[in-house]
C-alpha cells in the first residue's frame, strides 16, 4: 500500500477526483493548504498598499492505494492536474504500513 | 394648504403649522430613515469589512454605540445648540431636551411660507449628528479604547460638531431673515454654501480622524505586516447601503420634496457613478487591475464631494466633480498617505476630508448659473429672488468655510485626544491590540468556527 499526497492547483480538484475515481480509486482526503515552491507568493493591492503574500493557496489530495494501482494513480493525477504553467504542484509517495476500516475491522487492501 | 396669495413675512406659529405639506413631511421622515441606514449598517459594514477579522466587532460596536450616544446628545442639548438663535458661533439652550418642540411646532425650509414639522427636522438632523462622529473611527480603527472613544464622542459632538453645524446651517428661515438679518450662523451669514454637509460632516470628521490617528499612532506592524481587509464582500454591502442612503442625506437636505430634491438625487447618483468609474479606470491604468475596493472607495469619494454641491450643481458638472474628486482622493490614499507615513487605517482623511474639500471648493464652480448651476437665492427679500452669483468671491467664501472647519475641528480634536491620552488613555495595551479588540474589549468574536 502506498500513500500518495498531491499538492495541486485548487481549480484542478474536480478533474483530479474524476480521473482517480475513473481508474478505481475509491476514496480521497482533501484539504486546503498554503505553501510556496518555485511559484513563490502572490501580490495583492488594497488602496495602493501592496502586500506580497509569501504563500499561495493550494489543495492537498491524499489517497491510499494498493501497490498494483500506484502507477496508474500517479499517471491519472499528473495528467489531470497539469496545466503546464508554474505552480502545478507536486506528487509524493510514501509506504503505508497498515490500514483498518473502523466500521468493519477489515485490514490493509480490503480496508482502502 | 399653501396659500396662493402673497407671502406672509414672519408668520405666527399657527400660520406656520398651516404651511406644512404632507408630501414634504413624508419625504423628510423617509430621508431620516435613509440617513440612519447609512450609519447602521452602511458605514459599520463598509468599515468592518476593511479591518482584520479580529477587530470586526469592535468597529461595528463603535459605530452602533456612537449612533446611540449621538442621538441622545442631540435631543438633550445638541439640537438646541445647533439650531436655535444664539450668537454667530453657537446656538442657545432654549430647546434643550426638546423643550417646547411638539407635534405642532414647525421648522423653516428654503422656501418662503413652506414649513415642515419641527420634529421631522430634529430627527433628520439627528441622523447627521449620528453618522459624523462615526465616520471618525475609521482613522484609528483596530487600536483605540472603546470607553475613551465614547467620551470623545460626547465631547467632540458638543465642541466641534454643534458649533460647525450652527455656523454653517443655522438661520432663522426665509420668512424671518428680512426682519432679523443677523440671526444666522457665521458661515451662513458669510454666504458659504454647503447643501448637505461637506464641511459640517465630511471635512469636520475627516480632520478629526487625521488628528486622532496622528496622536494615537500607527497600528503595531503598520508598514511591515500585511493587514489586508478581512471581507471586501462586507465592504461592498456597506458601500452600497451608503450610496442608497445618500439620496436621503443629500436630497433630504432640500427639506422639501420638489424638483430641487429630484435634482439632488440625480446629481448624487451620477457623481458617485463617475467617481466609482474614475477610480477603477485610474487604478487599471496605475496598478494594472481595477479592484472592487477601488470602485467602492471611488463611489464614496464621489458621494462625499457632491454632498455640499448636490442641490446647486447640474448633472453634467456633478459628473465632472465626482471624477475630479475621485482622482484627487486616489492620489491622497495611494501616494500621499504612504509618503507621509501616517496610519489612517480606513482613509477617513483621504476620502472624507479631501473629498469634502474638493466638493466644498467645487460647489462655488458648479453652483454658477453660467455653468447650469442653481446659483443662490437672496433671502433678504421676501419672497426670495435669485441673487447675483460671482464665482471667484464665492470660491473665497467656500475656502474660508473649509479653513475655519479644518482649524476648529482640528484644534478641538487635538485638545480632546491629548487630554484623553493623558488621563484615561486612548490606546489599549500591546497585548490587547495583538489579540484583537473583539475578544479583549468586547468578549466575543465575529466568526466562530
Amino acid at each position: 500500500m502506498k500513500l500518495v499526497s498531491a499538492i495541486i492547483k485548487p481549480f484542478k480538484l474536480d478533474e483530479v477526483r474524476e480521473a482517480l475515481t475513473a481508474i478505481g480509486v475509491s476514496g480521497l482526503t482533501v484539504c486546503e493548504v498554503q505553501g510556496f515552491g518555485r511559484q513563490k507568493g502572490q501580490t495583492e493591492i488594497y488602496r495602493g498598499a501592496e502586500y506580497a503574500s509569501s504563500t499561495v493557496p493550494k489543495i492537498k489530495v491524499e489517497l491510499v492505494c494498493p501497490d498494483s494501482l500506484l502507477a496508474r494513480a500517479i499517471e491519472a493525477l499528473e495528467q489531470a492536474a497539469r496545466t503546464g504553467a508554474i505552480g502545478d504542484g507536486k506528487i509524493f509517495v510514501q509506504e503505508v504500513g497498515h490500514a483498518l476500516r473502523i466500521r468493519t475491522g477489515e485490514t490493509d487492501d480490503a480496508a482502502i | 394648504m399653501r396659500p396662493s396669495s402673497a407671502p406672509v413675512p414672519a408668520p405666527s406659529a399657527e400660520a406656520m403649522a398651516a404651511m406644512i405639506d404632507k408630501g414634504d413631511t413624508a419625504w423628510m421622515l423617509v430621508s431620516t430613515a435613509l440617513v440612519l441606514m447609512m450609519a447602521i449598517p452602511g458605514l459599520a459594514l463598509f468599515y468592518g469589512g476593511l479591518v482584520r477579522a479580529k477587530n470586526m466587532l469592535s468597529v461595528l460596536m463603535q459605530v452602533l454605540t456612537i449612533v446611540s450616544i449621538a442621538s441622545l446628545v442631540w435631543v438633550c442639548w445638541g439640537y438646541s445648540l445647533a439650531f436655535t438663535s444664539g450668537n454667530a458661533v453657537i446656538g442657545g439652550l432654549s430647546k434643550a431636551f426638546l423643550a417646547g418642540v411638539g407635534p405642532g411646532s414647525a421648522a423653516a425650509t428654503f422656501s418662503n411660507n413652506v414649513y415642515i414639522p419641527e420634529l421631522a427636522f430634529v430627527a433628520f438632523q439627528m441622523t447627521f449628528a449620528c453618522i459624523t462622529p462615526a465616520l471618525i473611527v475609521g482613522a484609528f480603527a483596530e487600536r483605540v479604547k472603546f470607553t475613551a472613544l465614547m467620551v470623545f464622542t460626547v465631547a467632540w459632538l458638543t465642541l466641534a460638531y454643534l458649533p460647525i453645524a450652527h455656523m454653517v446651517w443655522y438661520w432663522a428661515g426665509p420668512d424671518f431673515l428680512p426682519g432679523a438679518p443677523d440671526d444666522a450662523g457665521l458661515l451662513w451669514s458669510l454666504g458659504a454654501l454647503d447643501f448637505a454637509g461637506g464641511t459640517v460632516v465630511h471635512i469636520n470628521a475627516g480632520i478629526a480622524g487625521l488628528v486622532g490617528c496622528l496622536i494615537i499612532g500607527p497600528r503595531i506592524g503598520h508598514g511591515r505586516e500585511a493587514m489586508p481587509p478581512h471581507s471586501l464582500v462586507v465592504t461592498m454591502l456597506g458601500a452600497s447601503l451608503l450610496w442608497v442612503g445618500w439620496f436621503g442625506f443629500n436630497a433630504g437636505s432640500n427639506l422639501e420634496a420638489n424638483g430641487l430634491a429630484a435634482l439632488a438625487v440625480v446629481n448624487t447618483f451620477v457623481a458617485a457613478a463617475a467617481a466609482a468609474l474614475g477610480w477603477a479606470l485610474i487604478e487599471g491604468w496605475r496598478h494594472g487591475k481595477p479592484s472592487l475596493l477601488g470602485g467602492a472607495t471611488g463611489a464614496v469619494a464621489g458621494l462625499v464631494a457632491i454632498t455640499p454641491a448636490s442641490g446647486f450643481a447640474a448633472p453634467g458638472t456633478s459628473i465632472l466633480l465626482g471624477f475630479v474628486a475621485s482622482a484627487i482622493c486616489f492620489w491622497c490614499v495611494t501616494s500621499l498617505k504612504n509618503r507621509l507615513g501616517y496610519d489612517d487605517s480606513l482613509d477617513v482623511f483621504g476620502v472624507h476630508c479631501v473629498g469634502g474639500i474638493v466638493g466644498a471648493l467645487g460647489t462655488a464652480i458648479v453652483a454658477d448659473p453660467a455653468l447650469g448651476g442653481q446659483g443662490v437665492l437672496d433671502y433678504t427679500r421676501s419672497p426670495a429672488v435669485a441673487g447675483t452669483f460671482a464665482l471667484v468671491p464665492q470660491l473665497g467664501k467656500q475656502a474660508a468655510a473649509v479653513a475655519l472647519t479644518l482649524a476648529w475641528s482640528g484644534a478641538v480634536s487635538a485638545a480632546l485626544f491629548l487630554a484623553l491620552n493623558a488621563t484615561i488613555g486612548l490606546r489599549p495595551s500591546r497585548d490587547v491590540e495583538l489579540e484583537g479588540l473583539d475578544l479583549a474589549e468586547h468578549g466575543e468574536r465575529a466568526y466562530n468556527p
